[in-house]
């Protein structure tokens, strides 16, 4: 039993790894993009470019989409840490989750009740944050 | 091993993560800068000399500067209020030296882009232009986020002390319209695709607009500068 759980706890933590790194290249091209001043990102999606395009694409001068990078960077590590055992890893992992969880909930409310737009790029950020939070609340506590 | 297995593997990621960022962004960067020079090369090649063939409706500094600094830009491209900014403090820096013309060009993916370039022309019309582009640019996070920004617009105009009646006309009227359209059409004519765009004595200056960068390039074109 404590072996199956422990498989799970590898297993469960490797998958919110893989899906951290997704998450890293899609926020690093978007950051990347904005950076670069290229609006050519969208192609022709008149709202991708409106969201985009926004006042909320960017905090402080910064690229909001930097901020996701360092923030699924930071669960990358998390969990990767998680899966090879260290103890502390999971509490970090819970805490980046969890704020990625209501920042991915705030900009989702964003581009439906104020921008009236979505950007397929951020929907999918969005998903990824959500798969993490799924896969960060299905993994069994170590004892 | 197994112990320090992790950490390298996150390195690894943060190394593979910068490295690509930083291929992607030249890659982005070329692409943009290719894009715009070359069109602007064609429109050198039309006009000449490759000055811009159009007068400018909107200038800032002395008419005998030795530097003049073009922008094309949104009023709602977050990346144009930041050079706005920049733009601003190097004028006062250089002064005399440097003379700032703006171009309209609202990209057709802003919803208030096009109705914040009416309405600057609009307030250009009463001789606050600079104003209303000052103003807009500031305050771009609160209007870009209305769906109305009709009534906003109109408190901008009172807050300049213009004629908000004819304000209102103005920015309605097929005269104000076209004096957007030909403006973007001639930011089209110079290969300009982006916001903000920026020209140095007709030369093309890529992204970011960074001061550090813009400086740079006014030094670069200042007469009797010599490149080191």
């Amino acid at each position: 039993m404590r072996d199956s759980l422990a498989r799970a706890r590898v297993v469960f933590n490797a998958i919110a790894a893989v899906v951290a790194l997704a998450g890293l290249a899609d926020a690093t091209y978007l950051a990347v993009a904005h950076l670069a001043g290229d609006n050519s990102v969208c192609g022709p999606s008149q709202p991708c470019s409106i969201v985009l395009g926004s006042a909320y694409a960017q905090i402080a001068g910064i690229p909001t989409a930097a901020f996701g990078a360092v923030a699924y960077f930071s669960a990358f590590s998390a969990a990767t840490l998680a899966a090879f055992g260290y103890p502390r890893a999971r509490s970090f992992l819970i805490v980046i989750v969890a704020a990625m969880f209501a920042f991915t909930l705030w900009l989702l409310y964003l581009q439906a009740f104020v921008l009236h737009a979505f950007c397929p790029f951020c929907l999918l950020s969005a998903a990824f944050t959500f798969c993490l939070a799924g896969l960060t609340l299905a993994t069994p506590p170590a004892r | 091993m197994k112990r320090y297995f992790p950490f390298i593997l996150i390195a690894a990621v943060a190394m593979l993560t910068v490295g690509s960022g930083a291929m992607l962004y030249r890659a982005k960067q070329r692409s943009v800068a290719a894009a715009a020079a070359a069109a602007a090369g064609a429109t050198a090649g039309a006009t000449g000399t490759g000055a811009s063939a159009m007068t400018p409706e909107h200038v800032r500094g002395a008419s005998g500067a030795p530097v003049t600094l073009e922008e094309f830009g949104d009023f709602q491209c977050p990346a144009c209020a930041t050079t706005a900014g920049v733009i601003q403090a190097l004028e006062k820096v250089y002064g005399k030296r440097l003379r700032m013309i703006f171009w309209q060009f609202p990209l057709p993916a802003h919803q208030h882009g096009r109705d914040a370039a009416l309405a600057t022309e609009a307030a250009s019309l009463q001789g606050r232009f600079w104003e209303m582009h000052d103003l807009l640019y500031q305050n771009q996070a609160t209007w870009s986020a209305e769906p109305d920004i009709r009534p906003l617009f109109e408190s901008y105009a009172q807050e300049l002390h213009l004629n908000v009646q004819q304000f209102k006309k103005d920015f309605e009227s097929e005269q104000v319209a076209a004096r957007v359209d030909r403006q973007r059409e001639h930011g089209v004519s110079r290969g300009v695709q982006n916001t903000p765009t920026v020209f140095i004595n007709n030369q093309l200056v890529t992204p970011p607009f960074t001061p550090e960068r813009l400086q740079e390039a006014i030094d670069a074109a200042m007469p009797g500068h010599k490149s080191s």
